[in-house]
């Protein structure tokens, strides 16, 4: 539905920036890539999520798609509809911002704050052109639907500043998608809420997307909203696009150590391939040999990493020799999280963090077995 | 017993006797002095300034009102104000507030040039300003009226109408409106604006429903600011105006008091009114700044927009730019300069470059007059900022740290004198010192009572910012390691002050070293101080003696700024 093909867009190198480091003086004073080479699809109905760290070109991707800023190449369609498109030879296509029919939630709700709740959901309404514009009575109509949708509806004379904070969210929602856009841009819409507010807006906005069925891209640094509303997820780094696939494969397969490192915690060992028989794979590492299934292509005598959730591991007080990836270690330290025991094993120069049920808690300094079942681990590629 | 022992040692100790409780401490006398002090300078002016006006010899009088508003010429007086006022303050809105939309939200070529633009006000006192307006745009002598008279016929552009009033304040107030919408356009949230285009809305819808209803109350803010600034205005009114019987509130009172024999009363009731109309002005402008509130939101990260293409139009606003900065910096300044140059005023040719000389800075040099003003200015700048740092810092302690009753009170006691026009506390003032003991009238000892009165509330707001900025603990933590109240605020506020309170004292500075509209009501001959012996001169007929002394006030000044900005670099860096 949402087609982005090779986007690009540079800011101008400033001279602060160029102070910050010396190694990079010369790439750093001409141009910056906010975004860099990143194409991806997203299918009728999905939510897609950009997913990255502060500075990583999500929110500049999306500004893209909503036509806030101006790629300085690329593609970008939705459905048949082109609303960017620059390629060396052919003549530019850059539909404006506001004549691309979208609807976005911004960070700040950006709720007008000199008009009621009603107007600002019926501002979209009419600023329409002249003859596609509904009638008063239709508009208003409209307006008070898509207001009980987000149960607003009993505020809808109110000045817009009085509402709460999770009452904006919902308002600046209700605004974009008042005009049933085809696709719905969020760019960090939970972020400004206190933390109790913001699990329950998830899951209530997840319920309207999936509900209304409208496409969306979702910008946010948080790993955890990404995977529990996402269809979809693109993590990004440095303006790239580093791994691409629906939550549970990012999280449990992660194809990159970036990713292995931004969602959840890791424990990362690093080996060598030694042999591998279609998708099962032994790592020699400096600590003992690791067998695991992962779908990756890689030969013999491949430097890799192995990655590990803290979670996925087991610890025993006694040996169990007739399982595999068993490596003898002593605790080092633990602590209690409340719904976990988070406890750090040394086993050989590695430390590794094992997070136990909080019924399992071992004293510092015994002797204890971490054991990794091989479906639990997963081969990061050394770049 | 261990527990009792230190319990009685302190009943001993802290208990003085009871007649030591009555004597005040040295914090209580501090504090009780600036009090007083502020006290006297916000209200004793205003007390005189009213008894002097409806109190003669017999009692109760309304003689002063009679004489100054009983006659014909009135209501062209309070028309020509308004007038003046407003179309000065739309002047310079339309400007400062489409100079400031093109800074913050487009493209447009040459955004270096705004911000030198908006020094002008402070290096170029607005007696010069005038001054070389009318070198610039007299039907006689004017450089621009020699430029067009084939065009357009000999004094085509006559800057002594109240439209030349108009045009000359407008210009130099626009830099100030500037520097108040750049604050207000980049306090708002982009998104908002960024939300409507994505609603579809074109960019003027978006101009007109959201940008402007938003920044609605700086608008009007600054409106009123400018209408009250110029109603107060005395330097365009008296230049321009006089020559052609064109009266505002300002220049009557000047007027009615040179006139012989000096009627006080009619002058005392002129500024009673005009105080009326800056009071008007003054409580509007701040119920629209409490309204202003309600619009504050929730920002995000300030993503900066996409600065608006201006397209074919960017070359055309960057003439237009470049236009506005030759006509409020270059033309001013360079005309000044020309004329300081000349041995007698003339239009510029082949001839008058050829003879041009530095004769009149050797006079200059040569009169004492000129060196005893320029010393006169720089010792009532220094002592005013230094008094009114001194006294601000410890007022702005009372007011924010205290917990003194009727500390808010003192608050609205140092702003009281922002309200007051400058021509109307130098009248005030004379009323005071002329009936007063005290013999100080006719000293510099009143130009500087004066100059510490106007520039209260200013070093009163810079003191209390930089005090809002300093936490309270640290202060608490002197106090716990055992320091007296004096002490804490000598080596522990006044160095974290230090900044701020330095800002306010350049500021103060550079704004006393040019004042007029006080002085001119109190000086005496012999204690002139810069920008009297400039209007002096000016009355005179001695243009380019003038047009020198002027370049030498303007030199002082950017040299008194840049050591500002620099000083303030400075200790920006050392606070790092």
């Amino acid at each position: 539905m949402l087609h982005i093909d090779n986007l690009v867009k540079t800011f101008d190198g400033e001279r602060r920036k160029r102070a910050r480091s010396n190694g990079k003086e010369e790439a750093a004073a001409t141009k910056i890539f906010a975004v860099n080479d990143v194409s991806f699809e997203v299918g009728e109905g999905e939510l897609f999520t950009l997913l990255g760290p502060s500075g990583c070109g999500k929110t500049t991707t999306l500004r893209a798609i909503a036509g806030l800023e101006k790629p300085d190449a690329g593609h970008i369609a939705v459905g048949e509809r082109v609303l960017f498109s620059s390629k060396p030879g052919e003549k530019t296509v850059n539909v404006p911002a506001n004549s691309r029919g979208l609807g976005m939630v911004f960070q700040s709700y950006a709720i007008w704050p000199h008009m009621t709740v009603f107007n600002n959901v019926a501002f979209p309404l009419q600023v329409m052109k002249r003859g596609e514009r509904p009638a008063k009575r239709e508009i208003s109509e409209r307006v008070m639907r898509v207001l009980e949708t987000m149960e607003l509806g009993s505020y809808a004379n109110r000045q817009a500043t009085k509402l709460s904070g999770g009452q904006q969210q919902r308002l600046a929602l209700a605004r974009a998608i008042v005009i049933e856009p085809t696709l719905l841009l969020l760019d960090e819409p939970l972020s400004n809420l206190d933390a109790k507010l913001r699990e329950s807006l998830r899951y209530e906005l997840k319920r309207l997307q999936r509900e209304l069925g409208i496409t969306s891209v979702y910008v946010t640094h948080d790993q955890i909203e990404a995977l529990a509303l996402s269809t979809k997820i693109a993590v990004m780094s440095d303006g790239n696009v580093v791994q691409l696939g629906r939550p549970r494969e990012i999280y449990q397969n992660p194809n990159n150590k970036f990713v292995a490192e931004f969602i959840g915690t890791s424990n990362f060992i690093s080996g060598v391939v030694s042999a591998h028989r279609g998708e099962q794979y032994t790592v020699e590492t400096n600590d003992g040999r690791l067998l695991l299934d992962s779908a990756a292509d890689m030969p013999g005598g491949t430097e890799v990493v192995v990655s590990v959730r803290p979670e996925s591991m087991e610890l025993y007080e006694e040996s169990r020799p007739d399982l595999p990836n068993e490596w003898r270690g002593s605790v080092l330290t633990r602590a209690f999280l409340g719904d976990s025991v988070d406890h750090v094993i040394g086993v050989g120069k590695h430390e590794l963090r094992v997070r136990c049920n909080p019924s399992i808690s071992i004293a510092p300094g015994s002797d204890v077995y971490v054991r990794m079942p091989p479906e639990n681990l997963s081969l990061v590629p050394v770049n | 017993m261990t527990t009792a022992s230190p319990a009685l040692g302190q009943e001993t100790v802290a208990e003085p006797a009871r007649w030591r409780r009555w004597l005040p401490t040295p914090k209580m006398l501090i504090l009780g002095m600036v009090g007083l002090a502020i006290g006297y300078l916000a209200l004793v002016p205003l007390y005189y300034l009213l008894w002097g006006t409806f109190f003669d010899g017999n009692g109760v009088t309304f003689g002063g009102f009679e004489r100054a508003y009983g006659h014909s010429q009135i209501l062209p007086l309070i028309g020509n104000s308004l007038w003046f006022a407003i179309g000065a303050a739309v002047l310079s809105l339309v400007v400062g507030t489409s100079l400031a939309y093109l800074n913050v939200r487009t493209d447009v070529p040459f955004k270096a040039l705004f911000f030198a633009a908006s020094i002008v006000p402070l290096i170029i006192p607005g007696i010069l300003y005038t001054i070389s307006w009318i070198f610039l745009a007299s039907p006689d002598i004017g450089l621009i009226n020699r430029l067009i008279e084939p065009v357009f016929g000999s004094g085509a552009i006559d800057i002594f109408t109240i439209w030349g009033m108009v045009w000359v304040e407008g210009l130099h107030l626009s830099p100030i409106v500037f520097l108040l919408m750049v604050a207000a356009f980049r306090s708002m949230d982009p998104s908002l604006e960024e939300s409507a285009l994505m609603s579809g809305a074109t960019r003027w819808q978006v101009f007109r429903k959201v940008t402007v209803p938003l920044t609605r109350p700086a608008i009007v803010a600054s409106i009123l600011i400018m209408v009250v600034r110029s109603l107060e205005s005395f330097e365009v009114p008296a230049l321009l105006g006089l020559q052609n019987g064109i009266y505002v509130f300002t220049s009557r009172i000047y007027f009615v008091l040179r006139s012989y024999p000096p009627d006080f009363g009619a002058a005392g009731a002129l500024a009673v009114g005009l105080l009326v109309l800056a009071l008007i002005g003054v409580a509007m402008a701040n119920i629209v700044g409490k309204s202003g509130k309600n619009f504050q939101t929730v920002t995000g990260k300030g993503f900066r927009p996409r600065p608006m293409e201006l397209g074919k139009w960017r070359p055309v606003m960057g003439v237009a730019i470049v236009l506005y900065f030759i006509l409020t910096v270059i033309a001013p300044l360079v005309v000044l300069l020309y004329t300081s140059l000349l041995k007698f005023y003339t239009a510029p040719s082949w001839d008058v470059f050829k003879t041009m000389t530095l004769d009149n800075y050797r006079e200059l040099a040569g009169m004492s007059k000129a060196m005893t003003a320029l010393q006169n200015s720089l010792a009532l700048g220094l002592g005013s900022a230094t008094l009114v740092m001194a006294f601000m810092a410890i007022a702005a302690w009372i007011v924010v740290r205290s917990r003194i009753r009727g500390r808010h009170l003192l608050d609205q006691l140092a702003f009281v004198p922002l309200v007051i026009p400058g021509l109307v506390l130098g009248l005030a003032l004379s009323f005071v010192y002329l009936r007063s003991p005290i013999p100080i009238y006719g000293t510099l000892f009143i130009l500087l009572i004066a100059y510490v009165t106007r520039y209260m509330p200013y070093g009163m707001r810079y003191a209390v910012i930089s005090m809002h900025q300093i936490s309270n603990e640290l202060e608490e933590s002197a106090q716990v390691s055992g320091a007296s109240w004096w002490q804490t605020f000598r080596r522990v506020l006044l160095p974290l002050l230090a900044p701020g309170l330095l800002a306010g004292w350049v500021y103060i500075l550079v704004v006393s070293f040019r004042e007029l509209s006080s002085s001119i009501l109190l000086y005496s001959p012999g204690n002139e101080v810069l920008s009297i012996l400039i209007f002096e001169q000016f009355e005179d007929g001695e243009f380019t003696v003038l047009s020198a002394l002027g370049v030498v006030m303007v030199l002082t000044l950017i040299l008194l700024v840049s050591i500002a900005y620099k000083l303030g670099a400075k200790v920006g860096l050392n606070r790092n």
